[in-house]
């Protein structure tokens, strides 16, 4: 549940940077390779939002894929998840580049009353 | 839980040195380990709690200018309600780790970080390995548990100087740990530093250390399917170690499917067969230790005859 960590740090982090402003969601980028559930960290972000800043706020995860070659047909693939298929059938594949990141990138405020 | 690190908090985690000394992990005690509980109050890069910051107000056009740059988005969130923050989520934890591992580069000292389920034989494994070679090659031992100094005292009476954190209910170490147990067990130079992560095949593979390799230990027991089902393990890992191989007879495990489904996930992986148990292949697995030991020794300029031991500290924590 490394989860529940990544949500805490996340909301801290927004939490601290709000102000008094009422958070409406948070922009996350996630890589496809980074090893973090969505769902378990939309779940946990839900859980660490109670009672800050970010309470009933919503986690927009964009997700980045990671990119590969194909070393049998030379095609470039977009890794949706750590283990991928090239459409040629194959399974042997150039080590990823990128598909780590886990990064914060902006935050919607509530209209002000 | 420690926000940033993703580390349990305070006195959740507890460090025993070799002295069987057990302290919890430090708050916020300024110039020495102040770990990374003060995460969310440190003025680190990129940390912004300067809200009542007076310079707008006195400086030149273009400090202001360049004070927008950096801080306006704080006090700015006005257009479209939207502010910017694009800060990494693990940006704390992979400071630390890189702090900790050019102080260890710098050493010489090569760190190697043991991943992998509970009881597929990582702390016999280094039992064998410190007896096996602790008369060529200085060694010490992190041990990462969520409760219990046993493994750090089986490490001790194998002959090694080692330090348990315990974890709490934390699922993994991080770097501040790390760098909490290097001051700890300053680590001679030219040395090897092993560390055994939390049993845990999942969370450890997302928090860098500042090891210089991560190896990931497989049990025959556990089915060769494993690196299919885990792949942010196997990906993260440089080399594997199937273990528990005087059981194959036993099992229903094909090293050669687990290599495949390994090399499927990571296709650099490199792997070793041994069992911890009965000894066989433990030769290769230290002559990958000694190769890699020697390189790093060398890349740091260590005279490993000497074994001199450097006044330098350990990498602090303090902001």
């Amino acid at each position: 549940m490394h989860e529940l960590s990544v949500a805490v740090g996340i909301v801290e982090l927004c939490n601290e940077r709000a102000g008094n402003a009422r958070v409406r969601n948070v922009r996350l980028r996630v890589g496809t390779l980074c090893c973090l559930q969505p769902e378990s960290l939309r779940f946990c972000f839900q859980v660490a939002a109670e009672g800050t800043a970010l309470q009933g706020a919503a986690l927009d995860i964009e997700r980045v894929p990671a990119l590969s070659r194909c070393r049998d047909c030379g095609r470039t693939i977009e890794m949706q998840e750590a283990l991928a298929t090239c459409k040629c059938g194959s399974l042997n594949l150039d080590p990823p580049r990128g598909g780590n990141e886990l990064r914060i990138i902006c935050m919607e405020f509530e209209e002000a009353a | 839980m420690c926000a940033i690190c993703g580390c349990s908090e305070g006195a959740e985690t507890r460090f025993t040195d070799s002295a069987g000394n057990t302290h919890a992990h430090p708050h916020n005690d300024g110039d020495t380990l102040s770990h990374g509980h003060t995460h969310d109050h440190h003025h680190g890069e990129g940390h912004m709690h300067s809200h009542e910051h007076p310079h707008e107000h006195h400086h030149g056009e273009e400090l202001a200018h360049q004070h927008r740059a950096s801080v306006a988005t704080l006090h700015e969130p006005q257009h479209d309600n939207l502010l910017r923050i694009e800060q990494d989520v693990l940006a704390r934890n992979n400071r630390m780790a890189e702090r900790n591992r050019g102080w260890l580069e710098g050493r010489g000292v090569l760190a190697l970080n043991l991943l992998s389920s509970p009881g597929a034989g990582k702390t016999t494994l280094l039992e064998k390995t410190i007896r096996a070679l602790h008369t060529e090659i200085e060694m010490c031992v992190v041990e990462g548990d969520q409760e219990t100094t046993l493994d750090a005292e089986r490490i001790r009476a194998a002959g090694c100087p080692s330090v348990q954190v315990n974890t709490g209910t934390g699922c993994h170490l991080d770097a501040p740990m790390l760098a909490h147990a290097l001051h700890s067990l300053d680590p001679p130079r030219g040395s090897l530093l092993l560390i055994e992560n939390v049993g845990n095949l999942v969370c450890p593979a997302l928090f860098d250390l500042g090891e210089a390799a991560k190896i990931v230990i497989l049990s025959v027991t556990e089915g060769d399917d494993k690196p299919l089902k885990y792949p942010h393990m196997f990906r993260a890992a440089q080399l594997m170690l199937v273990n528990k191989t005087d059981l194959l007879a036993h099992v229903d495990f094909d090293v050669q499917a687990c290599l495949d489904h390994a090399r499927r996930v990571n296709p650099e992986i490199e792997l070793l067969r041994l069992s911890a148990r009965s000894g066989a292949g433990l030769e290769d697995w230290y002559a990958w230790l000694r190769a890699r030991v020697a390189a790093a020794g060398l890349r740091a300029g260590v005279d490993r005859e000497l074994h001199t031991s450097s006044s330098s500290v350990p990498p602090r924590r303090s902001a």
